[in-house]
């Protein structure tokens, strides 16, 4: 009994530490899905993030300066992205994959230097200051980027439902023909929820960087970036689903290693793999036949 | 009209005008300038990156072109690397036909290596023939299946393949790894962790006087099997329709879920053959090796070739001796690993940014009446 | 033209318009002028399965080729994240007819079979030299061999210090996969650590990956979670490993290379490859004609691996204990597998009055976890 109570707890505190990243490319990817777009480069734009943070933060010794970059670099990532689907017939998923790759690319190339040093990092905010115990301390000390991403996703959301600017875009994602009749500029308003969505992405790559695992190497990002587009399947395009969505997934993830700190060893593969056969499951639970979701915003090209 | 893109592959053949007899030309002109304006484009712009790095751009063309086709060693180094890439490129062009991308190659190519050898061990001591087909029957077989529970999700429940292929792609390579390491492995392969092996005698031979993969002429034979199929019979023509439009072509009463499933099995078999091919020429048994991105690899060149089967190959050779190049290139100039991929990443958002350029220009459209 | 130096080729604007049938002449030309220059200066290949720089096991290899690159009369190419697949027989195949190389040493594990046996069989005048200790004279190719170190001593003595820092009495290892190198190294630290304090646990986790730092991060985590507050690591890069135990706090012991730098506070000491005496051993021989050795290895006592320096964090008892204990170990013939000594299911793996010392064959196809270590190998 107390073996299962271990787990959870390493559970709670596990999510708690790796879903940030998932939580930013989500929304990030929400808001790009909103507006009748699909960025599967959000990957690229992660590690680019990722390492524009790190690079940042170690030549100017703010922490916070490296998330701004990254904010920014995944801005023009994103543009980019968002500029090269405005054009006639080149399709958006491909496009997407296309940034995944160059993205990658250029972060591994320009990010060679930095692998070694180390940067200033992110420090978290003690939630934990009461109790003497230093696990609780430790699981309680929360990162500011977590935080920022819960405050996105409630905003995000209210932008969606009270605002004019987040009308037009549920506007544009949905029917381009009310979009049209509207007179709603259609393909800006794309790029620029492209171009926005991107920046949430590489806010979440800084948090790789500079909080945890906190270190910039190659192989940082295992697929956050692009099992983030799942994530948004099944919150629903709903950004608030989004946190649930990104803490059920932390979870999942930190089973496999909780089970062995008990002596769970067998079958370490598979519950590495717990995530990901979560979320097969939510989805299939979830699926339709033959009709679209739930949601789902009606000019998606996924939705077809 | 929605101007949200579908997956098209070459533009759907427009209604050709009578007495212009020039425009099959003008439009096979067009699909290969495009392409190659492309390239040119790419290579302009990591010319520059390398001018902005101090890097000369000269320098690293001659040693592209030494590293991959200046000499015959060059050559057989990237058609080795090729090989395999036909075949997996194949996993995505054929659902592709239908508008479905699938990203779960890379499981397909493993699983259907896995599947290969457990089918090969109990025949080694029968004759080789007999074990390359079980092989074969049990490598594709396996990767029809992986594949085709993407389509089969999509088509019954509309679960969307994109996502479902990638998870199951993780969930793939983590059955592969449980298996390898646990149930089917054998003791002997102390530190890395292997199955039996299939024996030397069983392993299939590099292709005489070339001394190349035989995954070359069987990817070869398949691409051009491939382009019959969806160019040539009627399972090609109804898959091309759908891919326009799956709403409206279940409207016409097109076997939508029968095609679906059908595309994704093919493309599957032709991944798992892949691994299969992989294990009984170079591994002899299946191990960690074979999970080389092969899978994601293909994804790349079934969007490069617009999902044309014929146009696989040279986007294949191309591929291939870039990665044959990456060596030379991280040995004579210093540059990282990571320069192919910028490379590998500008001709790929140049190259689908290209598709833009299709009926842009007047002097490719047909002539005459409308 | 042939004066062309190798690296950094300068190229006019007509030779890159030759086209085909030029550009392949002119690598043939090329391709001579560099073995001419193989001929005087001998031209060494290192290949790596990961970056150079990942604080880990390529960057042991990649530190000593750096030292290498000094040393007169040689030149040095280098291939980084290659993987064990074809590619590597094309790196290296690349490496003989495109770089004049005549001494290759394919660093990882996995490159032995088929890969470098494939090239050795087709070149029979290169030498290639493996590290991963493979080698057998009935089976395999006279121009090929393998190198490697006995590095479970190290973690024997980082072990030792373990105990010595612990105050939970609960350390932990994390590991990539539950293979026989791996394995020694675990029950090695696990028994450093009974050999102070019986009562002492080692937690395993493994990872099933050699470099994947957002699950390592995530292990380190779990283990603290634990109440673990010494750990160590066999995985390729344990960059990640080391950071996130000095910012939780708790001690580290290093392995492959040195990472006191990474945990100046709790970097306790570590277990590091020194490669570059076995490669100065190659490169003396090759350069002086005479033939290569083909089996090669050592330990502490050969200079083949060493201890880090000790950090702070090592209170005096542990420092004299690990020099006490290291010193034994360079006389030779010491045995950390001394029985009886049971696994961690009950089995008796070491009967009473045998022993084995770092050289024991029983060891290589090491598949359990001794007494003491919480975790399975399956």
């Amino acid at each position: 009994m107390e073996a299962i109570g271990t787990v959870l707890l390493a559970m709670l505190a596990g999510s708690l530490r790796v879903s940030t990243p998932f939580l930013f490319v989500s929304l990030g990817e929400c808001l790009t899905e909103k507006s009748g777009r699909i960025n599967l480069g959000n990957e690229g734009v992660l590690v680019l993030g990722a390492m524009v943070a790190y690079a940042t933060s170690y030549e100017t010794g703010s922490p916070w300066a490296g998330v701004a970059a990254a904010a920014v670099a995944g801005l023009l990532l994103g543009g980019l992205h968002g500029a090269i689907c405005s054009l006639a017939r080149v399709n958006d998923v491909a496009m997407g994959i296309a940034i995944m790759l160059a993205g990658t690319g250029i972060a591994f190339f320009l990010g060679k230097p930095y692998v070694q040093p180390s940067a200033t990092l992110l420090t978290g905010i003690p939630f934990g200051f009461w109790s003497d115990n230093a696990q609780v301390r430790n699981a309680l000390s929360v990162c500011p980027l977590f935080l920022l991403g819960i405050a996105a996703a409630i905003a995000l959301h209210w932008c969606f439902n009270a605002t004019r600017v987040g009308l037009r875009v549920r506007i544009v994602g949905d029917s381009q023909d009310a979009a049209l009749a509207l007179g709603l500029p259609i393909d800006r308003t794309r790029f620029l929820a492209t171009a926005c969505g991107s920046a949430l992405a590489g806010i979440g790559g800084a948090f790789l960087s500079l909080y945890y695992p906190g270190s910039w190497n190659e192989g940082l990002s295992s697929g956050q970036g692009l099992m983030a587009v799942a994530l948004v399947v099944f919150s629903r395009w709903n950004p608030i689903n989004c946190i649930y969505a990104s803490l059920l997934f932390g979870a999942a993830g930190a089973l496999g290693p909780s089970l062995q700190t008990v002596g769970i060893t067998w079958g370490y593969y598979l519950f590495y793999a717990a995530p990901y056969i979560f979320t097969l499951v939510v989805l299939i639970i979830t699926a339709r036949g033959g009709r679209s979701l739930r949601g789902m915003p009606g000019q998606l090209s996924i939705g077809r | 009209m929605s101007t949200t893109t579908t997956v098209t592959t070459a533009p759907a053949s427009a209604p050709v005008q009578v007495g212009d007899q020039w425009y099959p030309i003008r439009r096979t002109a067009e699909a290969l300038l495009a392409p190659i304006a492309a390239l040119a484009g790419a290579a302009i712009l990591f010319s520059i990156f390398l001018l902005c790095l101090g890097a000369s751009p000269a320098d690293f063309l001659d040693l592209v072109w030494r590293g991959a086709f200046g000499s015959w060693f060059s050559i057989q180094n990237t058609v080795q690397r090729a090989a395999p890439l036909l075949l997996t490129a194949l996993c995505v062009a054929i659902p592709g036909q239908l508008g479905l991308v699938i990203i779960g190659g890379e499981a397909a190519v493993v699983l259907g290596g896995l599947a290969a050898t457990v089918a090969a061990l109990p025949l080694i001591n029968t004759s080789p023939i007999i074990v390359w087909a079980a092989m074969a029957i049990a490598g594709s077989a396996m990767g029809a299946f992986w594949v085709g529970i993407s389509g089969w999700l999509r088509a019954k429940l509309n679960v969307n393949e994109v996502i479902a292929s990638l998870v199951l792609s993780y969930i793939g390579l983590a059955l592969f790894n449980h298996f390898v390491e646990g149930l089917l492995r054998d003791p002997a392969s102390l530190n890395k962790p292997s199955t039996y092996g299939i024996g030397d005698e069983n392993m299939l031979d590099t292709v005489p006087w070339l001394d190349v993969h035989p995954g070359l002429p069987i990817g070869i034979l398949a691409c051009l099997i491939c382009w019959v199929l969806i160019y040539r019979t009627s399972f090609g023509f109804a898959s091309r329709v759908t891919g326009g439009n799956i709403r409206a072509a279940q409207l016409q009463g097109l076997p939508v879920t029968k095609l679906i499933l059908l595309a994704c099995a093919i493309g599957g078999g032709c991944a798992g053959l892949a691994g299969a091919i992989e294990v009984a020429a170079e591994y002899g048994r299946s191990n960690a090796s074979l999970n080389a991105g092969y899978g994601y690899t293909g994804i790349l060149i079934a969007f490069l070739a617009r999902f044309n089967p014929l146009a696989i190959m040279p986007m294949a050779i191309l591929l291939g001796g870039l990665g044959a190049a990456g060596g030379l290139l991280q040995r004579r100039m210093g540059l990282p690993d990571a320069t192919i991929q910028v490379l590998q990443g500008l001709i790929f958002v140049s190259i689908l940014a290209s598709d833009t350029l299709y009926g842009r220009f007047r002097w490719f459209q047909p002539r005459g009446g409308a | 033209m042939s004066l062309t130096p190798p690296i950094s080729t300068t190229l006019s604007r007509r030779r890159l318009l030759q086209g085909t049938a030029g550009a392949a002449g002119l690598a043939a030309m090329g391709l001579t002028s560099e073995q001419a220059r193989a001929a005087k200066d001998l031209t060494v290949g290192f290949i790596y399965v990961g970056p150079k720089d990942d604080y880990g096991y390529n960057q042991a290899h990649a530190e000593a080729a750096a030292m290498l690159k000094k040393m007169p009369g040689i030149k040095i190419v280098e291939e980084e994240k290659v993987p064990e697949t074809d590619d590597v027989s094309k790196t290296m195949e690349s490496m003989i007819k495109l770089d004049g190389a005549t001494l290759l040493f394919p660093t990882s594990f996995g490159y032995f079979d088929p890969y470098m046996l494939k090239m050795a069989a087709k070149y029979k005048d290169i030498q290639f030299r493996h590290c991963g200790g493979l080698w057998q004279k009935d089976k395999h190719p006279m121009n090929t061999g393998s190198y490697f170190g006995y590095i479970g001593m190290c973690q024997y003595l980082n072990g030792i210090a373990a105990a010595h820092a612990t105050k939970t009495k609960k350390i932990g290892f994390i590991a990539a996969k539950p293979i026989p190198q791996v394995l020694i190294n675990v029950n090695s630290f696990a028994l450093g650590a009974r050999s102070v304090d019986p009562t002492i646990t080692t937690s395993v986790i493994f990872t099933g990956e050699w470099s994947m730092p957002v699950k390592e991060a995530e292990a380190t985590n779990s283990l603290i979670g634990q109440g673990i507050d010494v750990v160590t690591c066999h995985v390729d890069g344990p960059k990640v490993i080391m950071e996130t135990a000095e910012r939780r706090g708790i001690y580290s012991c290093g392995y492959h290379a040195d990472q006191s730098k990474l945990a100046p506070k709790g970097y306790l000491t570590g277990a590091e490859w020194n490669w570059i005496t076995v490669y100065k051993q190659y490169i003396a021989d090759a350069q002086a004609g005479k033939p290569l050795p083909n089996f090669t290895r050592g330990g502490l006592a050969e200079g083949f691996v060493k201890m880090s320096a000790f950090g702070p964090a090592l209170s005096e008892a542990g420092r004299k204990n690990v020099t006490a204990v290291k010193a034994e170990i360079m006389k030779g013939g010491y045995s950390v597998f001394k029985g009886p000594l049971k696994d961690n299911k009950g089995n008796v793996v070491v009967p009473a009055g045998k022993a084995y010392p770092e050289t024991a064959i029983e060891l290589e196809s090491c598949n359990y976890l001794v007494e003491g270590v919480v975790g399975s190998t399956s």
